[in-house]
């Protein structure tokens, strides 16, 4: 292997490593909340990028439909409990968010050209569909189970991705999707080649991290979502409720999932169960990083990123059994060099 | 009966039970405007309870009102946004925030209704306890045990309550910081807050309030104006002790 080679893994790391990092910081943060143990983020993944593909060929995505589905649940439900207490100021709010939304959205897709418009707005009504379902889905699954014990919300967090992974065949078809780079520009960095979809993918992983940053120490919803990570009764008592912490985490959770898939779209191709795997690797670093530590969480999904594609030019066939195996050494010296925590009431 | 022209909080035959075992029974109270009541009674009487179904945190039986609106059953979030405030037994606060965001989370609800004064009403926090102002960027986890109290009073005082519900606020406090908090108290009461308060400090619990109950297993054993509660034979028996004057002098 010689240098341009290793430049060039390296590359491929630190691209991957980025969106592993994303996704594991949506990882760390749905389960600091919630507890939930996110399996279905790579769902998002894979929605996000399939949606945006479906756009780009010109029909309606399916997905639309589920977003409209599930809003419509959510309506009934949400529509049912403000009638039954009386609260009928509150039914012009529900039935807007939850009917109103995707069936304007259904409309604008049907009626805009969406097949010419610029990648910029592809993706925006891309994002439009799949993120507002990061929400719903906490409200119709997890907020009714939201105090069970920790195993039953991943057993209800398996079961979901396993409906989502289903959905997707369903929606999108056995067939793999690939969207067009963001930018067509190449760079020569000495012996390094590097392509705009690379700084691309690099820049926005930085920059949403960034954002997410102001926004759990700057804002006050982001500092009221960490105060309900660190001790859930106080925040209660404060007013805030653990249903809104919870459909605002997996609001930043579906967000990143689906931006990701957006990002990374262009480098691999994306069938209806890749984001599994992908979302499988955020985790292995978000495991690094204890399920609590960003950080960390970051840094080990740069690693993961780096071990993949050099173990891809090594010894390809074994790829992924590498990169899961890390877990293991990981685990043993967490569990060597941690005190145990019990699980809190 | 605690006979008032405004009442801000009245409960009627409240009942909690954990399992089978009923912790409070038939509770019924009334709160005031602009009154202290206190609440108190020995370990394990029910009172932290009382003041968590009252606030929602445990489900209930009866009924609660307050300003007026009966709930049925109380629900946390509502209760705040309505004016409701626990300054709870454990405290809860925000361990690895510093104090200036755990008072800023405090307004969360009124910041969420749209209102945007927090700045003012962080400046009066600061102003009872100027000790919090000093140590705005310390973490709240690394707090001595009379600040943690201070700050618990401090975050629920950024919520412009009506009602402040405080649970044992001098618990494990040197007596010259207990006879601060009851000042304070006292101070919230002149602002027009009105304030239910559960003591293990008989003597300065009935010293700084209007009205008062006696709480045992989980029923009002007594009650009666505060005064002529702290010269009740038996309530000087089993709360107050004989001769412990230097208490009542701290706690003036
Ligand atoms: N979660 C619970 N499960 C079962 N029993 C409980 C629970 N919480 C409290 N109890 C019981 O209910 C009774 C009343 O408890 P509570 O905390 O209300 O007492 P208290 O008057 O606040 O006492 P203290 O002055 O010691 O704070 C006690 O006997 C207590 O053991
Ligand atoms: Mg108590």
């Amino acid at each position: 292997m010689d240098v341009q080679i290793a430049l060039m893994l390296a590359q491929d790391g630190l691209t991957n490593g980025a969106i592993y990092a994303l996704l594991a910081l949506a990882l760390v943060l749905v389960f600091a909340v919630t507890r939930v143990i996110f399996i279905p983020q790579g769902e998002f993944v894979a929605y996000g990028a399939l949606t945006l593909a479906m756009l780009q060929g010109g029909s309606m995505p399916a997905t639309a439909w589920l977003l409209a589905g599930m809003g419509a649940l959510v309506a009934l439900i949400d529509g049912a409990t403000a009638l039954r207490n009386g609260q009928t100021q509150k039914l012009a709010g529900v039935l807007g968010w939850n009917v109103g939304y995707p069936l304007g959205l259904v409309a604008l897709l049907t009626l805009l050209p969406v097949k010419d418009l610029p990648l910029v707005a592809q993706v925006v009504l891309a994002l439009a569909v799949v993120v507002p379902m990061g929400p719903l889905l906490y409200r119709l699954v997890f907020q009714p189970i939201a105090s069970a014990p920790i195993l039953i919300l991943l057993i209800v967090s398996v079961a979901v991705h396993v409906a989502m992974v289903g959905l997707g065949l369903l929606f999108f078809g056995a067939e793999g999707q690939r969207t067009p780079a963001f930018s067509d520009a190449n760079f020569e960095i000495g012996p390094l080649m590097v392509s705009g979809q690379t700084v691309w993918v690099v820049m926005a992983s930085v920059v949403l991290i960034l954002a997410l940053y102001q926004f759990f120490e700057r804002t006050l919803y982001g500092k009221a979502l960490r105060a309900t990570a660190i001790n859930r009764n106080g925040a209660r008592l404060m007013g805030i409720s653990p249903a809104l912490a919870g459909k605002l985490t997996f609001f930043v959770a579906a967000l990143i999932g689906a931006l990701s898939g957006v990002l990374i779209a262009p480098i691999t191709t994306i069938y209806y169960d890749t984001g599994f795997l992908i979302g499988l690797k955020g985790f292995v670093a978000a495991i690094i990083g204890g399920l609590a530590s960003y950080p960390l969480a970051a840094v080990g999904a740069v690693l993961v990123g780096l071990l993949e594609s050099f173990s891809s030019f090594w010894a390809s066939a074994f790829k992924e059994v590498i990169v899961f195996t890390l877990i293991i050494p990981v685990l043993l010296w967490r569990s060597l060099t941690t005190r145990h925590v019990e699980e809190e009431e | 009966m605690n006979e008032v022209k405004n009442p801000v909080l009245q409960i009627d035959k409240l009942c909690v039970s954990y399992g089978k075992v009923e912790a409070l029974s038939n509770a019924s109270i009334t709160v005031g405007e602009g009154q202290i009541v206190t609440v108190i009674g020995p370990n394990g009487a029910g009172k932290t309870t009382m003041l968590s179904a009252i606030m929602g945190v445990l489900g209930s039986a009866g009924r609660v009102s307050f300003d007026g609106t009966i709930e049925a059953v109380p629900e946390v979030e509502r209760m705040v946004a309505r004016g409701m405030n626990l300054v709870p037994e454990k405290r809860e606060l925000f361990g690895e925030m510093s104090i200036e965001d755990n008072l800023e989370l405090g307004a969360f609800q009124r910041y969420r209704m749209g209102h945007r004064d927090q700045a003012r009403t962080m400046n009066e926090v600061f102003e009872l306890f100027p000790r919090l102002k000093e140590r705005r960027t310390q973490l709240a986890g690394t707090l001595s045990g009379g600040e943690r109290q201070m700050l618990a009073v401090g975050r629920a005082l950024m919520a412009k309550p009506r009602l402040l519900m405080l649970d044992e606020p001098s618990l494990g406090l040197a007596p010259l910081i207990v006879r601060e908090i009851f000042r304070i108290v006292a101070e919230l009461r002149r602002r027009g807050v009105s304030i239910l308060l559960v003591e293990q400090n008989a003597r300065a619990a009935l010293q700084v309030a209007d009205y008062a109950y006696v709480l045992e297993t989980g029923q009002i054993a007594m009650q009666g104006p505060a005064h002529a509660l702290a010269d009740d034979p038996r309530v000087i028996e089993a709360y107050l002790g004989l001769g412990g004057k230097h208490q009542a002098m701290l706690s003036t």
